[in-house]
């Protein structure tokens, strides 16, 4: 349809520089440059690198995303970015480029929610998202399981990680086991060849007085790390196929029991999984399994729209057009910290003059 | 545009003079303020973006995290707009601005105790590269010589002879880079000026949690 919104997405919260088009719910370019390998050598993301990574890579993103749409940026109906959460100085130069871009062209600016866009991205993969919608997100950076009626105004947090997230998890663990960085491909790998039952690893916050969607894997953590340092201290060979398998069943057992729980409780037939670890093999078979067992139909974007990316804000930013919520202003801020419950930052009411000014494009 | 110091710096300049130019000094609020200062601006002038044929960007040195908002918008507005986009040390358009005569020093808050500096000749010649440094360790190179910058006024020990601007103004950056424009000179690169290395902390080797 020639009439739905065509928006431009970008995301920098993090250390992939993302940006992504699209018509509606339809993608049409999704350009993602990442600084995942000067990271590497650290073992985590470096805020200052991933943020001088973001800079460089931004214009040249910018490029290739409207060159693999096939559309100019005159055509444009709005850009979108991710205003938060992430890192502040990652955040600050999507948000500047972002408003630049907005205001250069003379399309209104939409900044929005990060973990509501991994949400929305699904959109782009099974059409419109269903109304409610369960989401768990989880990825090295947040674990959680939020509950929408309207993804471009209502995102309720029904729980999340009470220490580590579980991408974060995979991470150390890998660490631990000298597999390098990021942690969760690799695990999946290993995990493939060992047995899941082969030890067993603690489920954290599943006991009947824990917190019902609330997650913790800090103890799962420590109790994975403490069996290879046993291994270890005994002059044992370490059976890494055995440990990968059985620590990521640990996680991935109480991810998808609560997911399912949560839907059961709340009376919601759909589940989407977003976030990094959503790419997890065992974690889309577990939850596929499930799901069909209770009778839910569960949506998982296919994996490079998991990850950071940014169609996922393009497809949020095409939501806000359709559904005509109110632009941000031009002295949006990053916020590091934007809670869930704010899926964007609309501009004050003051502010809509600017807006009034832009609606008269540049090109026009 | 200049967010390599405490100022938010925007001007407009028709190649003679400076038109309209707005400068807000808050070190927290760069990514927030230059937007709306550039509409201002802009609107002040009764001009829009479009009109405009080129962007000059205050290339640092300076805190990273305001540095590059102005960085990434310059070089957004070119892209949208196809205008060329130049870059001009920060410290140049301080200097600029100072107008001292004979040979003297530009330095700029650097946190951390240090600063951003460079000698000059005179306001359109810089004799040494941009650095960053202890005012102590860089006592020598500045004796007796006049200082101006925030980063000079912050340590007297160093620089005795210290005064204002304390920060640069777009106005200063923008007439200095019409000048050399106009004059063929070839401007920078619109790409920051670092001049530290990323504060990277490599991770501890993993840490063993069984008591011993
Ligand atoms: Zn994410």
């Amino acid at each position: 349809m020639a009439d739905e919104p065509l928006v431009l997405g970008i995301e920098t919260s993090c250390d992939e520089t993302g940006v992504g088009i699209v018509r509606g719910t339809t993608l049409l370019a999704d350009a993602v440059a990442s600084s995942v390998d000067e990271h590497a050598r650290f073992g985590g993301v470096v805020p200052e690198v991933a943020s001088r990574a973001h800079l460089e890579a931004m214009v040249p993103t910018i490029q290739r995303a409207l060159k693999d749409a096939g559309v100019t940026a005159k055509d444009l109906d709005g850009i979108s970015v991710t205003a938060g959460p992430g890192l502040a100085g990652a955040l600050l130069v999507g948000v500047s480029a972002a408003k630049a871009y907005a205001y250069a062209l003379g399309k209104p600016l939409y900044g929005v929610n990060h973990l509501a866009s991994h949400i929305c991205v699904d959109q782009l993969e099974h059409g419109p998202l269903p109304e409610p919608t369960m989401a768990l997100l989880v990825s090295g950076g947040h674990s959680s399981l939020l509950l929408s009626s309207d993804i471009t105004a209502d995102v309720r947090p029904l729980g999340a990680t009470i220490d580590d997230a579980a991408g974060e998890a995979f991470d150390k663990i890998a660490r631990v086991l000298n597999l390098g960085f990021p942690g969760g491909p690799v695990i999946d790998r290993y995990a493939k060849e060992g047995d899941p039952d082969a030890i067993t690893f603690p489920r954290g916050l599943t006991g009947p007085r824990d917190p019902a969607y609330d997650f913790s894997f800090s103890g799962l953590k420590t109790s994975v790390a403490r069996w290879i340092e046993a291994k270890r201290a005994a002059g044992e060979d370490v059976p890494v196929r055995d440990v990968s398998a059985s620590f990521q069943e640990a996680v991935v057992d109480v991810l998808t029991r609560k997911a399912v729980r949560a839907c059961k409780d709340e009376g919601v037939d759909h589940l989407m999984i977003g976030g990094g670890v959503a790419a997890n093999s065992r974690l889309r078979a577990l939850a596929q399994e499930r799901c069909e067992r209770a009778g839910i139909r569960l949506r998982v974007p296919r994996p490079k729209l998991c990850t950071d990316n940014g169609a996922m804000v393009a497809a949020l930013g095409a939501e806000m057009v359709a559904r005509n919520r109110r632009p941000s202003s031009w002295d949006l801020s990053a916020d590091s910290s934007l809670p869930v419950t704010e899926t964007h930052v609309p501009g004050h009411h003051h502010h809509d003059h600017v807006h009034e000014v832009s609606k008269d494009n540049l090109y026009s | 545009m200049d967010t390599a110091t405490p100022a938010v710096t925007v001007a407009l300049h028709d190649g003679s003079s400076v038109v309209a130019e707005s400068s807000q000094v808050d070190a927290r609020r760069h990514g927030e303020l230059l937007l709306p200062a550039v509409d201002r601006v802009l609107a002040e002038a009764g001009v829009r973006l479009d009109a405009v044929t080129g962007i000059v960007v205050g290339v640092g040195p300076g805190p990273y995290t305001g540095l590059r908002v102005g960085l990434m918008t310059a070089d957004t507005f070119g892209l949208a707009l196809d205008v060329p986009v130049h870059g001009v040390c920060t410290l140049d358009g301080l200097a600029f601005e100072a107008q001292v005569d004979g040979p003297f020093v530009v330095a700029t808050d650097a946190r951390r105790k240090e600063v951003y500096w460079a000698r000059y000749e005179n306001p359109r010649t810089r004799t040494t590269d941009a650095a960053v440094d202890r005012p102590a360790d860089i006592a020598e190179q500045v004796a007796g010589l006049p200082a101006v910058g925030a980063g000079a006024l912050l340590y007297p020990d160093t620089f005795p002879d210290a005064h204002g601007p304390e920060h640069v103004s777009a106005a200063a950056l923008a007439a200095l880079a019409a000048e050399r424009l106009a004059a063929g000179e070839e401007l920078l690169e619109p790409r920051p000026l670092y001049l530290r290395r990323p504060d990277a902390q490599v991770p501890k080797n993993y840490k063993v949690v069984t008591p011993k």
